[in-house]
């Protein structure tokens, strides 16, 4: 009797917790998307979504598209959404293709320099990037570079974390055999690398896009500091000016918000699985 | 660590060009947009810039004004309050949730694994954009919920109480609590892997309870992980940036309260347009992360040789 009063109680004590840890991971979110629908004198009547008069059912009519009618149509911030699609998609694909590219080199070639080069890799990590902040900006001037797209996509495109993680991949997803393999059949060196490498890190691959992806679309320092035309805002950029801008009007920087950070949530809900299990495992065995 | 054991048979039919192609990409990037920022950060250093075109050279003067500097100094004593904040409330919250997902039958534990790590997705920037809007007076969620929750107990909370104006730390520690806990509390789960079941057992047939359990069995068990989550949060703490920038309104909060090191190096470089004296402040940056890590590493060997 006493063992299983104990057992129920722990029970109750570790099941309460968790529920609590994910109603506060979901309340926020989930009140601010509730509110972005609200008009501004709604936002004093409700705290959540407006309810009947002495029910519990929701006044769904009390809700209403303005404040995203607002943001689409007079702050133009769909441009925003575009420019981050863009420099996210763009970024990742280079940056995954170029990391792929100088991991497989360390992992699978004997050459002069391999031992100098990757020590640089690892080196490199130890650079905290605010270092770099004034004298990037400093020669992105000096190329020309400042409020261009390619001033944000250059310096992003072979970061040596990512080039330390295809080494790691290639080490033990690539058999030296298969390499040697292809090399009898005639492959040339950089089919070898498209046919054979490529499909065989294909989970990094996957979790390297997305690492990347959702790096530069949660980048602020970067664009805020390279670019100066608000056309070429991304959504971070783009948010951060509706707060200065619009800073009395909650629902309008509500809804820049959800529309922010939503398509990420979409995007790590389709990818999940690879992702949180990649980057555990990575993190253990570095 | 496979890749060494394994010898790579250097066939001559390899081109030895082709290594380097593979690595052209990276070697050129990194070249253009860290070796040389990093080679122009000491030369910047010793200047005073107008703007990223004027330059004059002021030797060590930077450095000097640097600790002569109540603001930089302010940055650093808020930048470790927060960091000390983040480690020691948010570790142990991050792993008392990895140990909680432990129990034993819990059913929908991957589900649970993914809510909780699905914050640190979010953007530092929309984080902030949130939590600004949650901390506003009167519109915001927290004052509503408190005026909702203790209006029933009969206590009158201000809906006009400015979380962002009276306590400044305590905003961004909670936000980055939101945040960062579950992307903790993977790292410890992975850990938590690593606890020997055999020893558990033993432990338990030698009467040991859950307590001592903890501190005798999972704690040695999770502890080079644990060195590690450390020595990120420290990494990620002290380059805290966004969070006070944006949820303060592009300032540094009231009374700079929110100042911190990068903020105040982003000010100086991008505001004032003194690229010499931000460098200045990166240096001494680079000189407190690069430290930690250092001790980490040392005592990771310690720990390691001692074992």
């Amino acid at each position: 009797m006493n063992l299983r009063f104990t057992r129920f109680t722990a029970w109750l004590f570790t099941r309460s917790l968790l529920l609590l840890a994910v109603l506060i991971t979901f309340i926020p979110f989930l009140w601010l998307v509730a509110a972005s629908f609200k008009s501004n004198e709604e936002f004093f009547r409700s705290t959540f979504l407006p309810m009947r008069e002495g029910s519990w059912a929701v006044d769904w009519s009390r809700l209403t598209f303005d404040a995203y009618q607002r943001l689409f149509v007079e702050v133009d911030f769909g441009r925003g959404l575009i420019n981050s699609i863009f420099l996210s998609s763009v970024t990742g694909v280079l940056a995954t293709l170029c990391c792929a590219m100088g991991g497989y080199a360390l992992a699978r070639f004997n050459f002069k320099g391999r031992g100098f080069c990757t020590a640089l890799v690892l080196a490199a990590v130890l650079i905290p990037g605010p270092l770099l902040l004034a004298p990037g900006y400093q020669l992105l001037y000096n190329l020309g570079l400042l409020d261009s797209f390619a001033g944000l996509i250059l310096p992003a495109i072979a970061p040596a974390f990512g080039v330390f993680l295809f080494r790691q991949a290639v080490m033990s997803a690539v058999p030296t055999d298969l390499l040697e393999a292809a090399r009898i059949d005639g492959a040339g060196e950089w089919r070898t690398f498209m046919v054979v490498v490529l499909p065989l890190v294909r989970p990094m691959i996957g979790t390297f896009l997305m690492i990347t992806f959702l790096g530069v679309w949660n980048n602020f320092i970067g664009p805020q500091v390279v670019l100066q035309s608000p056309e070429k805002f991304p959504l971070s950029v783009a948010v951060a000016e509706l707060k200065r801008g619009y800073y009395s009007d909650y629902g309008l920087q509500m809804a820049g918000t959800v529309v922010s950070i939503l398509p990420v949530m979409i995007l790590f809900l389709l990818m999940q699985k690879d992702f949180v299990s990649g980057l555990a495992a990575g993190a253990v065995k570095g | 660590m496979s890749a060494k054991a394994v010898a790579i048979p250097a066939s001559s039919a390899r081109s030895s060009l082709a290594p380097w192609l593979f690595l052209s990409p990276f070697l050129i990037c990194f070249g253009v947009f860290t070796v040389y920022p990093l080679i122009q950060a000491v030369l910047l250093s010793t200047q005073t810039t107008f703007g990223p075109g004027a330059t004059r050279f002021v030797g060590a003067n930077n450095f000097v004004a640097l600790f002569r500097d109540p603001l930089f100094w302010k940055a650093c004593s808020n930048t470790l309050i927060y960091t000390l904040g983040s480690i020691f409330i948010q570790l142990p919250l991050a792993l008392g949730l990895a140990l909680l997902l432990e129990s034993p039958n819990l059913r929908g534990r991957s589900w649970l694994r993914l809510v909780l790590f699905s914050p640190s997705m979010v953007g530092v920037v929309f984080a902030a954009m949130m939590f600004g809007l949650i901390f506003e007076k009167r519109t915001g969620l927290l004052n509503q919920l408190l005026h909702g929750t203790l209006g029933i107990v009969g206590i009158e909370w201000d809906l006009d109480f400015g979380w962002l104006q009276q306590h400044v730390m305590l905003g961004l520690i909670v936000a980055s609590l939101w945040m960062y806990v579950g992307f903790n509390m993977t790292f410890f789960a992975a850990a938590l892997q690593n606890v020997r079941k055999d020893l558990v057992e033993a432990a338990i047939v030698d009467g040991a309870g859950p307590v001592s359990r903890f501190w005798n069995v999972t704690v040695p068990a999770i502890r080079p992980v644990a060195g590690f989550v450390v020595l990120m949060s420290v990494i990620g703490s002290f380059q805290l940036f966004e969070l006070p920038y944006i949820m303060f309104s592009s300032s540094a909060g009231p009374d700079n309260r929110a100042l911190t090191i990068v903020l105040y190096l982003f000010q100086n470089g991008f505001e004032v347009g003194d690229l010499g004296y931000a460098t200045a402040i990166g240096w001494a940056l680079a000189v407190i992360l690069v430290g930690c890590t250092m001790v980490q590493r040392l005592l990771a060997r310690g720990e390691e040789a001692s074992a």
